[in-house]
């Protein structure tokens, strides 16, 4: 993976130094509020609820043991002993101290991390898909191409001051794992007739308070083109977007407002122009950057005591069959270690378990640990032999729930529990529904499914593309849980639809439950999954299981 | 008809760690709703306010919450206030430990 070279050391000091001049200037008095926060907000530093939160980047989601290590040293030295990984890739620690936070990014710089442009009007932390360089359906390695957007918008003059927060999303494989068309750019890597590769690149997608899928903008960019390309759609929403109104400024409104086509005309103007000041250093940099990533030397030798232990113990079985992705080498696996123990808050893992990762990355994975926007970690690149293991160490850190993709592996926002913005809460929702399914004993049954919530119209937790989202708000002084169906943030993107009046706190769980029994009894069989289901049959029968009242009176009057 | 004026506490952030603080009447800053002003007046409200809108350099996005008196002292009138004066659900993290030992 990507070491920061001696350029990038010296600018994340510098910002540190800087950030703590501008902390104790703030201490003593020297700068106000109103004057401190922009300069906050650019290190990735909130106020929240009950205290500050640091929303620390993993850029394409992609770490090393001892990074990991030093998130566990963070978590115990200047918060509560945990950290919470968020939707972006991000880990976010929920107490920290204003005067303590210098010395917290100084120890991210120690291991090549940073805040920098997690928050604020410019480009944000780039995402990637969580199985980048190992999947089995992978075209090509995407982090490469999100580390050279990483360089290229850290600090970017131009683009520090745009309309709105800017989200870019990569992948490497047609499957998309990253979520790209809800971003403001989404990029997948193809390749050409010839084999060389490019990307097609999606706009305009988003979810927040007005959610809309990216549009393509070109089916096809020859690699060399991504920057002066990218730099173009910036340059025009920099134009464009809407400054007057916070809540129509993100790209996506621009694209709604102005057309697809016109976006793509002013971009290839704007293109034409860029692409005489690149020199070609972007792709020396590039192919230096390529080089670090890599795969990892992987060893050849049997495979027999995975099957030996899928034999002998049901539970590695039940784990292997939901947690484990084709790697591109049949005699490896992808793990993905579930944060989403039933009960517990989807993302958080204790400083403890991150240190039982870190050691397994070490041991067992080439050092390679990813986090995944579902909120769960991933050890990309470990042999099957292995993961008895792996397994065993898993269960004994409390980190070996066999649910992933399941009903229980819930993406949920902090809501109201921490986030200043939420109108409601997210996580007991989350936690009530796992520890409800986890009685009922159901979810292996059910099988793929995805319940998404948000604790605010924001959508931080997705709940626009969970086949069931969930999203919390406040109606007249009580939280009120309104529920959308049918969402997908797959190639297939689709905005779930709202099913119909909210629930509350203590209704939402059993409307949930009753959704799932619904469609275990309409499905024609295990093979169809819920999302096919209810595009088979369409909302309606989901409705009734919903609001079984209203279904009764509809068959009454008929 | 004038809508009858809601109780008020004046709450904020503490600038070095974040947490939640209310004006108490005797012009400190607590931690507890509990020791907080409870203010009935509309002018009053707006008064103490600015009072602590001048205290840049301790608190951080003063305002005015609405707050109804209890046996103990001011109460939350809002499911939001009430989180903020007790901590997280998820863990027994904030007030609802650190306060327990006053």
């Amino acid at each position: 993976m990507y070491e920061y070279g001696e350029f990038d050391t010296a600018y994340v000091r510098d910002r540190v130094a800087q950030f703590r001049a501008q902390v104790e200037r703030r201490l003593d008095g020297s700068l106000t509020e109103e004057e401190f926060r922009p300069l906050r907000l650019m290190n990735g530093l909130y106020l929240q609820l009950h205290a500050y939160m640091l929303r620390v980047a993993i850029p394409y989601g992609t770490l090393n043991s001892r990074q990991m290590r030093q998130l566990a040293h963070i978590a115990e030295r200047w918060d509560k002993g945990y950290g919470h990984f968020t939707t972006r890739q991000n880990i976010q620690y929920n107490w920290p101290r204003l005067p303590e936070v210098p010395d917290i990014l100084d120890a991210l710089a120690d291991v090549g991390m940073h805040a920098i442009q997690t928050s604020g009007n410019t480009v944000r932390n780039v995402t990637a898909d969580h199985f980048a360089g190992a999947a089995a359906d992978e075209v090509a390695d995407p982090r490469p191409y999100a580390e050279l957007l990483r360089q290229w918008s850290t600090d970017h003059p131009e683009f520090q001051f745009l309309p709105r927060k800017f989200k870019i999303g990569v992948t490497g494989a047609p499957n998309d794992r990253a979520v790209i068309r809800s971003h403001d750019i989404g990029l997948e890597l193809r390749r050409d007739a010839a084999g060389a590769p490019g990307f097609r690149v999606f706009v305009g997608g988003g979810l927040g308070r007005t959610p809309m899928v990216g549009q393509e903008l070109a089916a096809f960019i020859p690699e060399r083109d991504l920057l002066p390309y990218v730099e173009a759609i910036l340059s025009v929403y920099n134009l464009l977007g809407r400054r007057d109104n916070k809540y129509k400024a993100r790209l996506k409104i621009a694209v709604h407002e102005h057309g697809i086509d016109t976006i793509r005309a002013l971009v290839d103007e704007a293109f034409e122009e860029r692409c005489a000041q690149f020199s070609g250093i972007d792709q020396e940099l590039l192919s230096g950057i390529a080089a670090q990533f890599a795969r990892p030397a992987l060893e050849q030798r049997g495979v027999a005591p995975y099957h030996a232990a899928r034999e002998a113990d049901p539970v590695f079985r039940a784990w292997a069959d939901t947690n484990l992705a084709d790697h591109a080498d049949g005699a490896h696996a992808i793990v993905t270690i579930s944060l989403k123990p039933h009960g517990a808050t989807p993302g958080d893992a204790t400083a403890a378990q991150m240190r039982v990762m870190a050691d397994l990355a070490a041991r067992y994975g080439h050092d390679q640990l990813r986090i995944s926007h579902e909120q769960n970690v991933i050890l990309p690149h470990v042999h099957r032999a292995d993961l008895p293991q792996v397994h065993g160490a898993l269960k004994e850190a409390g980190l070996a729930t066999a649910n992933v993709g399941l009903v229980s592996d819930i993406i949920a926002c902090p809501g109201m529990d921490y986030c200043s913005l939420a109108t409601a809460r997210s996580i007991p929702i989350a936690q009530d529904i796992a520890t409800r399914f986890e009685e009922l004993k159901l979810e292996h049954e059910v099988g793929p499914l995805k319940i998404k919530i948000s604790g605010c119209i924001n959508a931080c937790g997705h709940h626009h593309v969970g086949h069931i989202g969930i999203l919390g708000l406040d109606r007249a002084g009580v939280e009120n849980y309104q529920v959308t169906l049918g969402g997908d943030g797959s190639e297939t993107t689709v905005i779930g639809q709202r099913a119909g009046p909210g629930f509350s706190a203590d209704e939402i769980v059993p409307a949930v439950e009753r959704l799932v029994l619904a469609y275990l009894d309409l499905r024609e069989g295990a093979e169809e999954t819920f999302l096919e289901l209810y595009r088979r049959l369409g909302a309606q029968p989901f409705k009734d299981a919903l609001y079984p009242e209203q279904a009764r009176r509809r068959r009454d009057a008929a | 008809m004038t809508k009858a004026f809601t109780p008020k506490v004046v709450t904020a952030n503490a600038l070095v760690d974040g947490d939640v603080i209310y004006l108490t009447a005797d012009d400190r800053w607590s931690r507890a709703l509990q020791e907080a002003e409870l203010i009935e007046d509309e002018a009053h409200a707006q008064l103490r306010l600015l009072e602590a809108e001048r205290q840049t350099g301790t608190v951080v996005g003063a305002y005015l919450a609405d707050a109804r008196a209890g046996p103990g002292g001011p109460e939350p009138a809002h499911f939001r206030e009430a989180f903020r004066a007790r901590g997280p659900s998820n863990y027994a993290h904030g007030k609802q430990t650190e306060l327990s030992d006053v």
